[in-house]
C-alpha cells in the first residue's frame, strides 16, 4: 500500500488509506452511471427502469428505510449501537395509526414520532444506565416492541369499523401533490423515451410527482440531520461521544445526556419511518407491516459508512430494487444485468490499472457469468429481484468493509469517571 | 472454597429470579392497566400446563427452541452474534425436506444422512458469514441479518413448482418425505412426543462437554473473553472465529428438524419462522449454560403453549398476546438484572478481597515486607 502511495500523484490524497471522492467525481460518476443506463435502456427497450412512476415508487419505498438508517445513524455517532430500529418502527407504525385513525394524520405522525422516541428511551436506559451490550439490549427490544402492539392492537383496533386484533381501521390520507406544470411536462418528456433526456425527465418526475408531504419531511431529515452534526456544536459534541468519550468527558461534556438525547432522536427517526409506512405507504396499521425494514435501514447506514449522504444512496438503491420487484420486475431486472455486466467489465479495467490483477481477474469473471445470464435468458425469477439488495450490500460491505469507519467508542461501554 | 461456591450459584440463581419477579409484576401492571385480573391469566395458564396434550406441545417446542438457543450460544460464548440463525435453520429444513424427498436410503442411514445435511447446510450459510468476517471484516451482525433475508428468497426460489416445490391447496409444500427418513416419536398419554427432542438433549450434553472439557472450548471462552489474551497465548482467533461459526450453523440446521422429522414430513409456507430471534432471548435468559436454557427453552414453550387458552378463558377471557409481553419484558428485565447482578457481585467481590488484604497485612504487618508480598499473592491468586 505504501509503495503505490508513492507512486500515486499525491493531490488526491489527503491522507493515507482514506481516498476521498470529491464533489466533482461524484457526480461524474453518477451522471456516467446514468449514461450507461440510458444506453442500456435503448438496447434492451426496458423502458420502464427509469419511468416516472418507477422512481416515484422507489422514492415511496426508500423513505421509512432512510428514516430507520438515519436513526442507527444518530445513535451510532453517539456511540450506541441500534439493532433495536426495527422495535421502534414496529412501535411508530402502531402509535401512528392508532392516534391517525382517532384524531386525524398528522396527530398520527406525532404519535408515530413518540412512539419510536419511547422505544429509544427504553433502549437508552437500558444501554447507558444499565450499560447492558447494545445488541441484546436492541434484540430484546425488537422482540418487546412486537409483543406490545400486538397486545396493544387487539384493545385498540378489535370492535372499530374496519379494525381487527391484526389490522387498524383506516386513516386518513396525508393527501398528496405534485409540483404543477413541471410534473406533467417531465412525464411527457419521460414517455417520448429519448437518450438520457428521458431517463432525466423520469428521474426527477419520480422525484417531485405524487409527492406526501411527509415524504419531503423525510427527505429534508437527510440534509438535516447532516446540518445539525456536522456543523453544529450541539453535534460536534455528540460526535465526541461516539469517538472518544472520556476526552469528551474531560472536556465537559455531559456525555450521558448527548448518548440519551441521541438515541431518543433515533427512536423519533424511526418512529416517524414506522408511522410513514402506516399513514403514507398504505392506510392501515398490519401486523408485521415493517418486514425488516429497520435491519436495512441499519445496512444502508453502513453501507453508507455512518454519513448520512451515502445513507441516502444506499436508502435509495433499497428502494429502487424493491420497487423493481412491484412493478414489471422480471424484465427490468433482466435489463440491469446488463448494466452490472458492463459495470464490473469498467470495475475490471479499473482494477487492471490500478494494477490489481487476481481481483480484476475475478471481477471480469463475474462479469462474463453475467453476460452469459444475460444472454440466455429473456426474464429474471422474482426471488432473484428481492434478493438482490441484500446481495449487494454484503457485496458492497466486503468490497469495503476495511475502508469503512464506524465510530471509534461504537458500541463500547461508557461509564462516567472511567477515564481516571 | 465451599462459601465461594455458596457465592456464585447465588449469583446465577439471583438474575433470572430478580428478572422473572420484575417481568411478572411489570406484566401484571399492563394487566391492571387494561382493566383485567393481574394473577388470573396465571392461575390459568399453570393449569393448562397440567394437561399432558399441552405438555406434549411445551416440550416438542421447547426441543426446537433449545437447539437454535444453543446455536446461538456457541458464538455469545465468544462474543459473536450469529443473528442468522433464523435463515440457517430454515433454509437448512427446506433443503433437508428436498433430500429427504428425492433419496431412499434405509432408515438407519436415512435420519443421519438427512442430520448430515441440515448441519452442513447450516453450516454453509453460516460459513459465508464467518469467511466475510475473517477475510474481509465484516461485521457478522450486518451479514447474517442480510444471510436471513438472502435465505427467504432462496428458499421461495427453489420451492418454486418449476424446481423443487409441490403445490398442495393453497400451500407450497416441498413434497412428503421418504417414510425411512421419519423420525419416530415417543408415544404417551397426551400425544407423540417428537424424538429428536433426545437429540437436543444429546446436543446440550455435547454443548457442555465440548466447552468446558475440550482445548475448543477453552480457546472459545478465552477467545470470547479476551481476544487479545487468547491471541497472546497463542490462539488463532480468526480460525476459532470461522469454526464457531460453522459449528452455530451445523446446530442451528439441526433446530428445525424437530417438527420437520417428526411432525410435518415436508417444507412449506406454514413451517414455523422467527425461530431464530427467539432464539436469541432464550439464549440470553439461559446464560449460555446448557442447563439454563434447557429451562429458558421450557418456560418459553410454556409460555407460548398455555397462552391461546386465555382466549376461550371463562367468565372472562384475556388475549393470549400477554404471554408475547411477557416473553419480551423477560427479556429486557434478564438483560438488565444480570448486568446489576454482575457490578454487584464483582463489588462484593472487590470488597471482600480488599478486607482479606488488609486483614492479611495487619496480620503480617510485624513479619516484614516478605511475607506480606506472599500473603497478598495468595489471596490475590483466589
Amino acid at each position: 500500500m505504501s509503495t503505490a502511495t508513492v507512486a500515486k500523484p499525491p493531490a488526491k490524497q489527503p491522507s493515507p488509506g482514506r481516498r476521498r471522492v470529491s464533489l466533482p467525481v461524484l457526480l461524474l460518476i453518477i451522471a456516467g452511471v446514468l449514461v450507461l443506463t440510458s444506453v442500456v435502456r435503448l438496447v434492451t427497450g426496458a423502458d420502464g427502469i427509469t419511468s416516472t412512476g418507477q422512481m416515484s415508487t422507489a422514492l415511496k419505498l426508500a423513505v421509512p428505510i432512510g428514516l430507520a438508517g438515519l436513526g442507527g445513524l444518530w445513535a451510532e455517532r453517539a456511540g450506541v449501537v441500534n439493532i433495536g430500529l426495527e422495535g421502534m418502527l414496529i412501535l411508530g407504525t402502531w402509535f401512528g395509526a392508532w392516534a391517525g385513525f382517532q384524531w386525524g394524520p398528522w396527530v398520527g405522525v406525532l404519535f408515530g414520532i413518540l412512539g419510536g422516541a419511547l422505544g429509544g428511551l427504553l433502549h437508552a436506559i437500558v444501554t447507558i444506565t444499565f450499560n447492558v451490550n447494545h445488541i441484546v439490549s436492541g434484540v430484546a427490544l425488537n422482540i418487546l416492541a412486537l409483543g406490545a402492539t400486538r397486545y396493544l392492537a387487539t384493545f385498540a383496533f378489535e370492535g372499530e369499523e374496519g379494525g381487527t386484533s391484526k389490522q387498524s381501521p383506516p386513516v386518513e390520507s396525508l393527501g398528496d401533490f405534485s409540483v404543477p406544470g413541471l410534473s406533467d411536462w417531465l412525464q411527457d418528456l419521460n414517455d417520448k423515451h429519448w437518450f438520457l433526456v428521458s431517463d432525466l425527465a423520469g428521474l426527477v418526475g419520480g422525484l417531485i410527482t405524487d409527492l406526501s408531504p411527509l415524504t419531503v419531511i423525510a427527505v429534508a431529515m437527510v440534509p438535516l440531520s447532516w446540518w445539525v452534526l456536522w456543523r453544529t456544536s450541539f453535534g460536534l459534541r455528540l460526535r465526541s461521544c461516539g469517538e472518544n468519550p472520556i476526552a469528551a468527558e474531560s472536556l465537559g461534556v455531559n456525555v450521558y445526556k448527548y448518548k440519551y438525547l441521541a438515541v431518543v432522536i433515533s427512536g423519533g427517526l424511526a418512529g416517524l419511518g414506522g408511522a410513514f409506512l402506516s399513514l403514507v405507504a398504505s392506510n392501515i396499521y398490519l401486523e408485521g407491516q415493517t418486514g425488516g425494514r429497520g435491519y436495512i435501514g441499519l445496512a444502508a447506514m453502513i453501507f453508507g459508512n455512518w454519513m448520512p449522504g451515502g445513507l441516502a444512496l444506499g436508502a435509495g438503491l433499497f428502494g429502487y430494487t424493491d420497487s423493481l420487484k412491484l412493478r414489471g420486475g422480471g424484465t427490468n431486472v433482466h435489463a440491469l444485468l446488463l448494466l452490472l455486466a458492463i459495470l464490473l467489465v469498467i470495475g475490471a479495467v479499473y482494477l487492471v490499472w490500478r494494477k490489481r490483477y487476481i481481483p480484476a481477474a475475478i471481477t471480469a469473471a463475474v462479469s462474463a457469468l453475467m453476460f452469459v445470464w444475460y444472454g440466455l435468458t429473456d426474464e429474471v425469477p422474482n426471488q432473484v429481484v428481492t434478493a438482490t439488495p441484500y446481495v449487494v450490500t454484503l457485496l458492497v460491505l466486503s468490497l469495503s468493509a476495511q475502508r469503512l469507519r464506524m465510530p471509534k467508542a461504537d458500541g463500547m461501554p461508557y461509564r462516567k469517571g472511567q477515564g481516571k | 472454597m465451599k462459601k465461594f461456591d455458596r457465592e456464585r450459584v447465588l449469583l446465577a440463581v439471583a438474575g433470572p429470579v430478580i428478572a422473572l419477579v420484575v417481568a411478572v409484576a411489570l406484566t401484571s401492571v399492563v394487566l391492571l392497566a387494561s382493566g383485567k385480573s393481574p394473577i388470573e391469566p396465571y392461575s390459568l395458564m399453570l393449569e393448562q400446563a397440567t394437561f399432558s396434550d399441552i405438555q406434549v406441545l411445551i416440550l416438542n417446542q421447547a426441543g426446537m427452541y433449545y437447539l437454535a438457543a444453543l446455536a446461538v450460544a456457541i458464538g455469545f460464548r465468544m462474543n459473536l452474534f450469529n443473528i442468522g440463525v433464523d435463515g440457517q435453520y430454515r433454509l437448512a429444513a427446506m433443503v433437508t425436506a428436498v433430500v429427504g424427498t428425492h433419496l431412499a436410503l434405509p432408515s438407519f442411514l436415512q435420519i443421519p444422512m438427512l442430520m448430515l445435511v441440515a448441519m452442513l447446510t447450516g453450516a454453509f450459510w453460516a460459513g459465508i458469514a464467518g469467511i466475510l468476517k475473517t477475510t474481509r471484516g465484516v461485521s457478522e451482525v450486518v451479514a447474517t441479518i442480510m444471510l436471513n433475508a438472502i435465505a427467504t428468497s432462496v428458499i421461495a426460489y427453489l420451492t418454486l413448482t418449476e424446481n423443487f416445490g409441490v403445490p398442495v391447496g393453497n400451500n407450497q409444500t416441498t413434497g412428503v418425505m421418504e417414510k425411512s427418513g421419519w423420525f419416530p416419536g415417543i408415544k404417551v398419554a397426551g400425544g407423540e412426543i417428537y424424538g429428536f427432542v433426545v437429540i437436543a438433549v444429546l446436543a446440550g450434553v455435547l454443548y457442555w462437554l465440548i466447552l468446558n472439557r475440550t482445548r475448543f472450548g477453552f480457546d472459545l471462552r478465552a477467545t470470547g473473553a479476551s481476544e487479545s489474551a487468547a491471541a497472546a497465548s497463542g490462539v488463532n482467533a480468526k480460525r476459532m472465529v470461522l469454526s464457531a461459526m460453522l459449528i452455530s450453523g451445523a446446530v442451528s440446521g439441526l433446530a428445525g428438524l424437530p417438527i420437520l422429522l417428526g411432525d410435518t414430513h415436508t417444507y412449506s409456507l406454514s413451517f414455523p419462522a422467527g425461530l431464530g430471534f427467539t432464539a436469541i432471548g432464550i439464549a440470553l435468559l439461559g446464560r449460555n449454560n446448557p442447563v439454563g436454557i434447557a429451562f429458558a427453552a421450557l418456560l418459553w414453550a410454556f409460555l407460548d403453549k398455555a397462552s391461546p387458552a386465555l382466549d376461550y378463558a371463562q367468565p372472562e377471557a384475556y388475549d393470549k398476546e400477554i404471554a408475547v409481553i411477557m416473553q419480551g419484558l423477560i427479556v429486557i428485565a434478564v438483560v438488565v438484572s444480570y448486568e446489576e447482578v454482575r457490578r454487584w457481585g464483582l463489588r462484593r467481590q472487590q470488597r471482600r478481597v480488599g478486607e482479606e488484604l488488609a486483614a492479611a497485612a495487619r496480620a503480617n504487618g510485624n513479619n516484614g515486607n516478605n511475607g506480606n508480598n506472599d500473603s497478598v499473592k495468595e489471596v490475590a491468586a483466589r
